[in-house]
């Protein structure tokens, strides 16, 4: 039972975060953690997004827009399904995160923060995800790939794309 | 997924229950898991102070960067509070070259629950905040299944442990993607639901933190050793390290080795040996040109200053800073003004954009360094990146601005012929940055 009327969220998340609000000391608490899982329910943070976790909150809108400005995996317009991040930050760099990042370029045809006309892969040059010591490493969505090779790239992608559950 | 190494000269403290299949909390019990809680309640009324002196004693210090006495900071928290008090771990582990939080989450998820309960006892907190940032979500999942099978057994939750009146809750708490969140007063600002900005100090957090009461925040490795401290009493955690530098740590040792990895190393040990010996030394029996040695923010050493010990005061003797723990390893190939760059571009990025010095220090400085790096550049522009550096310095209300301030000056002052000769068309290294990778983008 979601204290939201007409929520956008699926029954189980409504109920989640009916749960999120009542857990910490002030309920605001719960606006990142919030955002970021409506972000993996709904694609990005849409309009509708804003207005009900505002509701949610009992803050403004622009409370909610002033946070969501400002967090890097938040966004406010969909990617692909499957949203490769590649790190080329410094121990990246040594061990051939730009190489990776040229080769997913190439693979995908696509650029930084762009995404595949299929909707299906979105690609994003992204900073230290802390997988240094198993360099060069990548996330795809949430999942973690390291001791990346252009070969090891092609499986993994291409796993993705033969069906491997997004989420 | 982290691959888990060894090496004989490793001494095995946190890292001691890793590969043993300690996220089951069956399997964490039986390797002396919750002990050090329960040894600490049966204290009595001498828990507090037992503990802190525990502390004390062990001469652990800050893991997150800062290398601040832990035992003090948890002194510090005032004995009553008209507000409720918290304990807060920090792992939001973001910068460059860091990437034991990662491990300890993955393989000893309880050793961070028992120790924040361990710090909440320490200062009387019924409450505490593992924070996890946003990218480490398996992760996340794996310490939101272990707090739950803790409370499941009765060790979180009211009247822990079957005591009457002795309470302790955790919450974890994703992140949402920014390096500024590590930063102690802008955790708490995102903890409270709002922009990672830093908060101004005085007051401190002990005094007035989280929700306006008093807080101890530690990083996940500092809190993860209290259990095993309490177990085997702070002088023999000491004896481990040297003169005020008690014990081990976990050092992650990346780039350009053989074996890249996060080793348990006693602190002192030699930066030489652990680039040589346990990481196996240079990768492809290539030279070595440099050592970042505690994460991207430590000045960088040339290869001819690395006979140091690694803890706090050798490697400030040495000009530079244990930092993280993270050793970012450099070969004979590597451009240092493409280094330079690639470590700015990330600073201003970051940069939180609260404090001007460190907004536009960070951003003219990645623009100047672009410049060069795409020969475009003059001599004095070596000479205005060094200025701005040093003017960043201690003006800023949080260590970003130094953060992105210290590598810097530490490439353009100990590299400096090296950029002299890049401008003048002679190129050392292989660079591989091109305007193909978002050099000039816009940042923030």
């Amino acid at each position: 039972m979601s204290t939201i009327a007409n929520s956008i969220f699926s029954p189980e998340l409504a109920a989640r975060f009916d749960k999120l609000v009542t857990i910490y000391p002030l309920k605001r608490s719960a606006l990142i953690p919030m955002l970021l899982y409506a972000q993996d329910e709904v694609g990005y943070v849409s309009e509708a997004v804003i207005q009900e976790i505002a509701q949610r909150l009992d803050i403004f809108d622009l409370d909610v827009r002033s946070v969501l400005s400002y967090y890097s995996m938040l966004r406010t317009k969909p990617a692909g399904k499957f949203n490769v991040q590649v790190c080329t930050n410094i121990s990246c760099m040594l061990r051939g995160g730009y190489e990776i990042l040229d080769h997913c370029k190439k693979k995908l045809g696509v650029g930084h923060k762009q995404t595949t006309p299929d909707g299906q892969f979105s690609l994003e040059e992204v900073e230290c995800i802390g997988a240094c010591c198993w360099a060069p490493a990548m996330q795809v969505n949430y999942d973690f790939h390291d001791e990346l090779t252009p070969a090891k790239v092609d499986e993994i992608l291409d796993g993705y794309a033969a069906g491997k559950d997004g989420k | 997924m982290p691959r888990l190494v060894s090496h004989p000269d490793e001494v095995k403290v946190l890292s001691r229950r890793f590969g043993q299949g300690a996220t089951n909390i069956d399997k964490y019990i039986e390797l002396d898991g919750y002990k050090a809680v329960q040894n600490a309640i049966a204290q009595g009324d001498a828990m507090a102070g037992w503990i802190i002196d525990t502390m004390k004693a062990s001469g652990l210090r800050g893991r997150g960067g800062a290398g601040f006495p832990t035992g003090m900071k948890w002194s510090f928290v005032p004995k009553t509070s008209a507000k409720p008090k918290y304990v807060l771990v920090n792992g939001d582990e973001s910068e460059p070259g860091t990437c034991k939080d990662h491990v300890i989450f993955r393989e000893d998820p309880h050793s961070v629950i028992e120790g924040t309960m361990i710090a909440g006892l320490a200062i009387g907190a019924k409450m505490g905040f593992i924070y996890l940032r946003g990218e480490y979500r398996y992760l996340l999942n794996i310490v939101e299944k272990a707090v739950a099978d803790a409370y499941a057994k009765g060790f979180l939750g009211k009247n822990i442990f079957g005591k009457e009146g002795l309470d302790f809750d955790i919450v974890t708490q994703t992140g949402a993607g920014a390096y500024e969140v590590g930063e102690e007063s802008a955790l708490m600002e995102s903890l409270e639901g709002k922009r990672g900005i830093p908060r101004i100090r005085p007051p401190f957090p002990a005094v007035v933190g989280l929700y306006g009461g008093p807080t101890i925040i530690n990083n996940a490795e500092t809190i993860a050793n209290a259990p095993h401290i309490l177990l085997m009493g702070g002088p023999a955690y000491a004896a481990l390290g040297t003169e005020r530098n008690g014990g081990t740590r976990l050092f992650g040792i990346s780039g350009h080795v053989e074996r890249p990895g996060v080793y348990e190393l006693p602190m002192g040990y030699s930066l030489r040996k652990a680039i040589y010996e346990v990481a196996g030394g240079i990768k492809g029996g290539k030279a070595l040109k440099a050592v970042v040695p505690g994460g991207a923010s430590c000045p960088v050493l040339r290869a001819d200053e690395i006979d140091v010990g690694l803890d706090f005061d050798q490697m400030a003797k040495a000009g530079t800073m244990l930092g993280s723990g993270g050793i970012v390893v450099l070969d004979e190939t590597v451009s240092m003004v493409e280094f330079a760059l690639r470590t700015i571009k990330f600073y201003q990025h970051e940069s939180c954009g609260w404090c001007i010095p460190c907004r536009e220090g960070t951003d003219w400085i990645k623009k100047t360094l672009t410049r060069v790096y795409l020969e475009g550049g003059q001599k004095k522009d070596i000479d205005n990146v060094q200025y701005l550096a040093e003017n960043m310095m201690g003006r800023t209300f949080c260590p970003l601005g130094d953060a992105a301030a210290m590598p810097t000056l530490g490439f353009v002052k100990k590299f400096r012929k090296e950029f002299e000769d890049y401008i003048d068309g002679k190129k050392a290294g292989t660079p591989v940055m091109t305007t193909e990778h978002d050099l000039v983008g816009a940042g923030h």
